[in-house]
């Protein structure tokens, strides 16, 4: 008598059962190679301290020579996250128009065009992969404390986003555009600008907005390596411990993310009508 | 004979009719432009000034090679896994915050807003939570790390804390919208007829979505990798720390070959990531 074969799983319940697996593997072993504290953490003490540390943030500090100062640095972090914004999407445009496959849609591109394609797709990864706060501790060795280094790291992170994501908008755009200027022999600069750009101008728009809005988050906690803003302000009180001071600064970063995401959101809206 | 065309449209193909308003509106970016730039003090020629273009060049110069002595690799090593293990428990940490919060405030599994809208009660206990996550994810993780540096002391608890809360308020936010955006006939038919809320979620819901959910996961496992290292910087263990301790000293060599290490670990956590959505997709 011949036994059925038995039924194998479906290779995609196999695949998920070996990722199951891994990621199991790979918790386990994070939880056990990390010193982590808990009971430390969790022990009646703890919490007693954590709830008096936490409750001595209370009232904030409500002086009006400290609100000034408040306000003075919270209109620097937004004067950095809208400054490296902008620059980061000009960069991100001027990268991304090499870095696109664009113009040898139907010939194979030339050594010389392929190596630059090379290069800059290379080096839009490496500003992406080096996050803000680590652009701006590099960057305090060159351009000193102040929102300056904050504002370059924040250009430079965004860029390496920013140009990626034009240089894939550049070349999902229809190419018969620029192609039909191009054929009449209007020079490189002016196909850009009337045949590209209007096209990936929406997502430019989205984009840019988007970073934006993750920018503000950025910007409000570079100062802790001494890049200007609330971050600094913040690490610079609590490090001395005056934690009503620090209270109101954390308002203030949170009410300046909500304020940013609601204006990027009706700016969206505004632009989508 | 029809007279030929040529000549105007060569004229009309020359002028552009908009360049008017396109230039005024140049002039007013610039205009908007300028307070900001007063106000980040924003002055590139500091760069190119005679002393820090030398105490920049010393430093870059000092960036090759990078150091690589076994001692050195190890250490290197060890504090990469650290910083991985500190991303992995801590969005573990945040897994196990994030899917009650999305459970509770998710619409779908209401029983009450079946037939009529939400009942009272439960409408408001859908937005307590929902608050509860905009608080968690609104303070960026850096300071909720700084914040429990000064409870734990220096370490990776403070580390995978931070990532914990923040992430959990993301995910939390973010599951609730995917079992939200999944068709409602499957659960509620279910709930109709008498299966309890976690039935309709495991047999109504999560099929459709465990896809979508499982891939935003890996997703924020790639950001909290990258968070983990930022969080070194104020204290949290892992490749950040390092790499803070290495730029104060000045010392270039560890400072390029740490930033390698990171690069090549964004690089291949990335990949991963894409790998295992491509899979589950």
């Amino acid at each position: 008598m011949n036994t059925p074969k038995p039924l194998t799983p479906p290779p995609a319940r196999h695949a998920a059962r070996w990722m199951g697996l891994g990621i199991g593997v790979l918790v386990v072993l994070s939880f056990a190679t990390l010193e982590l504290r808990w009971s430390e953490f969790l022990s009646a003490g703890a919490v007693r301290d954590m709830g008096r540390f936490a409750a001595s943030f209370f009232p904030p500090e409500t002086s009006s020579a400290f609100l000034k100062r408040t306000l003075d640095a919270t209109l620097e972090t937004l004067a950095m996250s809208l400054l490296g914004t902008l620059l980061a999407a000009l960069g991100g445009i001027a990268l991304a128009l090499p870095a696109s496959a664009r113009g040898h849609e139907n010939a194979r591109p030339a050594a010389a065009a392929r190596l630059l394609r090379l290069l800059t797709r290379g080096a839009l990864n490496v500003l992406r992969s080096v996050p803000e706060l680590v652009w701006a501790s590099l960057l305090l060795i060159a351009a000193g404390l102040g929102p300056l280094p904050g504002t370059l790291a924040l250009a430079l992170h965004t860029t390496g986003v920013l140009g990626r994501l034009f240089a894939e908008s550049i070349e999902n755009a229809p190419s018969e555009p620029a192609f039909a200027l191009r054929v009449r022999g209007i020079g490189a600069v002016r196909v850009f600008l009337f045949a590209t750009l209007p096209q990936i101008w929406p997502q430019v728009i989205a984009y840019t907005l988007y970073r934006w809005e993750n920018n503000i988050r950025a910007a409000a906690v570079l100062g802790v390596v001494g890049a200007g803003g609330l971050g600094q302000m913040l690490y610079y009180h609590l490090g001395l411990f005056q934690t009503h001071e620090s209270c109101t600064v954390l308002a203030a970063m949170v009410a300046l993310v909500a304020l940013v995401d609601a204006l990027s959101f009706a700016t969206r809206r505004w632009l989508s009508r | 004979m029809l007279p030929t065309p040529a000549p105007q449209v060569a004229s009309i193909a020359r002028h552009d009719p908009a360049l008017t308003s396109r230039w005024a509106t140049v002039l007013l970016i610039a205009v908007l432009l300028w307070p900001l730039v007063v106000l980040t003090e924003f002055n590139p020629s500091v760069l190119f000034d005679a002393r820090s273009l030398r105490s920049t060049g010393r430093f870059v110069a000092s960036f090759l090679p990078p150091r690589s002595d076994a001692e050195f690799v190890w250490l290197l090593l060890h504090e990469t896994w650290r910083t991985v293990a500190i991303a992995t428990a801590g969005l573990t940490l945040a897994g196990l915050i994030a899917v009650p919060l999305a459970l509770g405030a998710s619409a779908r599994l209401s029983i009450s807003a079946l037939a009529r809208p939400m009942a009272a009660w439960p409408f408001a206990l859908r937005s307590v939570l929902r608050a509860t996550m905009v608080l968690l994810r609104s303070v960026p993780e850096v300071v909720w790390a700084l914040l429990f540096v000064r409870v734990v002391g220096l370490g990776p608890t403070a580390g995978v804390i931070a990532i914990g809360i923040t992430y959990g308020g993301m995910l939390g936010k973010v599951y609730a919208e995917i079992l939200e955006a999944s068709d409602p006939a499957p659960t509620q038919a279910l709930l109709r007829n008498g299966s309890g809320r976690l039935q309709a979620l495991l047999y109504g819901a999560l099929p459709q979505c465990a896809a979508e959910l499982v891939s935003y996961t890996v997703y924020r496992w790639e950001c909290a990798i990258r968070a983990s290292v930022v969080l070194g910087f104020v204290g949290a263990g892992g490749l950040g720390q390092m790499l803070d301790s290495s730029a104060k000293m000045f010392s270039g060599g560890e400072v390029s070959a740490i930033l390698l290490v990171f690069i090549a670990l964004v690089a291949a956590s990335d990949r991963i990531s894409a790998v295992l959505r491509r899979a589950m997709a």
